[in-house]
């Protein structure tokens, strides 16, 4: 945390940015003043670098993180799931099978048509992003310390703080919102939805509105609840983190609110996930309904 | 904080992994959980089942034990009319015994006085022959006289 090579602002700034891999133009001006002759790909070394990069470019820590903690969380299963016998389970089993069985009771609970599909993509959306929160309770100088010796410079270590994770997510539940609603009510009867309601027909354009508001809103709020949540939470331990620079007192201090605000914070990463979990359940709930 | 690629590639990446996970994590878990609760089903209702068996097997012997207490009675009770009916069996045998043994002693006592009163007689004629034989002084020939013997026995 160097608090003499960096002013708290560049220390918060710092662990805001993501590790990105990009393309630079050519004539391109780096941070250090280097001109690039030609456009090359590399990792970016400041926020502007990142920003200039535009849209073609890479968080490889959000897609490593996520990616490992998803691996991770699908070994264990499957790993319980090769072994599942009706007698009587082991330890890891029982584990696996008691969050399955939440997952199953949750769904059931809120999903009427049936469908194959949105069990395993409850639980996946549950256990995952639990596990992508879960980095968040990590000291936050570790591992970006350690990726800062490997010469890394930059590493965010929750990857749902980068908002291109959740609304990837996000996205990807609001398309198979999309996908049900016309396959379950074809396209006409999913445009009915969006045009005729509540106001009848001749209030078609009031109607356009408000159920497209209605519909954009969905995954805008499933992405931007989780990233708001875990953002403003990192943000606290960050805040935190800058007390441990502040002399003896203020490190104890800082020391004793991490820790509180970790415990607090359990709840929150556990709460969001459930969230995101149950929101996605019900809206393809809705699109699997005629009438809501 | 910049949307780039990683957006599609963190759908990309989701997409497997609900993929994954719906192929090859959440059935054989569910499909075990489902074995597990018919095995525990199957196990409550084969214990309701020995029970309702036992309870009906405790009726079936207290019937049975019922049952057999009124054959017992009906035995006992035929036992005693077959005795009574032996006694009186028995009773009537033996009545007809000492009639038939009465009878018999009765025979053989007539038999008897009548074999002593023909030994009675022979010896009679006997005597009455000697004592003719003396009146007349002469021997009477009882050979010779053998026919008028034999009506005077007869005549005894």
């Amino acid at each position: 945390m160097s608090a003499e090579a960096h002013t708290s602002t560049e220390y918060i700034k710092h662990h805001l940015q993501n590790l990105t891999y990009g393309q630079l133009p050519a004539g391109y001006q780096r941070g250090d003043g280097e001109v690039l002759q030609e456009s090359i790909w590399t990792l970016a070394h400041s926020a502007q670098e990142a920003k200039d990069m535009g849209f073609w470019a890479i968080n490889v820590d959000t897609m490593g993180f996520s990616i490992g903690l998803g691996v991770l969380f699908l070994f264990l299963f499957h790993r319980a799931a090769k072994g599942a016998v009706a007698g009587v389970p082991s330890g890891l089993q029982n584990f696996v099978e008691w969050v399955v069985e939440f997952v199953d009771s949750s769904v059931k609970g809120s999903f009427t048509a049936r469908n194959a599909m949105v069990a395993p993509l409850a639980l996946t959306i549950f256990i995952w992003i639990l596990l992508m929160n879960v980095m968040d309770l990590l000291p936050i100088d570790w591992l970006p310390g350690l990726a800062g010796m490997l010469g890394l410079p930059y590493m965010k270590v929750v990857a749902s703080t980068d908002p291109n994770a959740t609304f990837g997510m996000s996205l990807s539940v609001f398309a198979l919102v999309i996908y049900y609603s016309i396959k379950m009510k074809g396209v006409g009867g999913f445009l009915g939805e969006l045009t005729l309601q509540p106001f009848g027909k001749w209030g078609m354009p009031a109607n356009l509105l408000l159920e497209g508001v209605n519909l954009i809103a969905k995954p805008v709020s499933l992405a931007l609840r989780l990233f708001g949540n875990m953002y403003a939470g990192e943000m606290i331990f960050i805040l935190i983190a800058i007390m441990f620079s502040g002399g003896a007192v203020l490190a104890l201090t800082g020391g004793v609110l991490q820790w509180a605000w970790a415990v607090f914070h359990i709840l929150i990463i556990t709460l969001q996930a459930f969230i995101f979990m149950t929101l996605t359940i019900v809206y393809l709930d809705m699109a699997h309904q005629e009438h809501h | 904080m910049n949307i780039n690629m990683t957006l599609i590639g963190q759908s990309i990446t989701f997409a497997i992994f609900v993929w994954f996970c719906m192929k090859y994590v959440w059935p054989p878990i569910i499909g075990a959980l489902e074995a597990r609760k018919k095995q525990i089903a199957d196990g409550l209702a084969a214990g309701d089942r020995g029970k309702h068996e036992l309870e009906l097997a405790a009726k079936r012997a207290s019937e049975t034990m019922l049952e057999a207490k009124l054959k017992a009675v009906e035995i006992i009770a035929q036992a005693e009319k077959r005795a009574i009916q032996v006694i009186e069996e028995a009773k009537n045998d033996a009545k007809a015994e000492g009639d038939r043994m009465i009878a018999a002693a009765r025979a053989e006592i007539e038999q008897e006085s009548h074999r002593a009163r023909e030994s009675l007689r022979g010896e009679v004629a006997a005597l009455v022959v000697a004592g003719a034989g003396k009146v007349l002084r002469r021997e009477v020939d009882a050979k010779a006289h053998a026919d008028l013997l034999e009506v005077i026995k007869n005549e005894l």
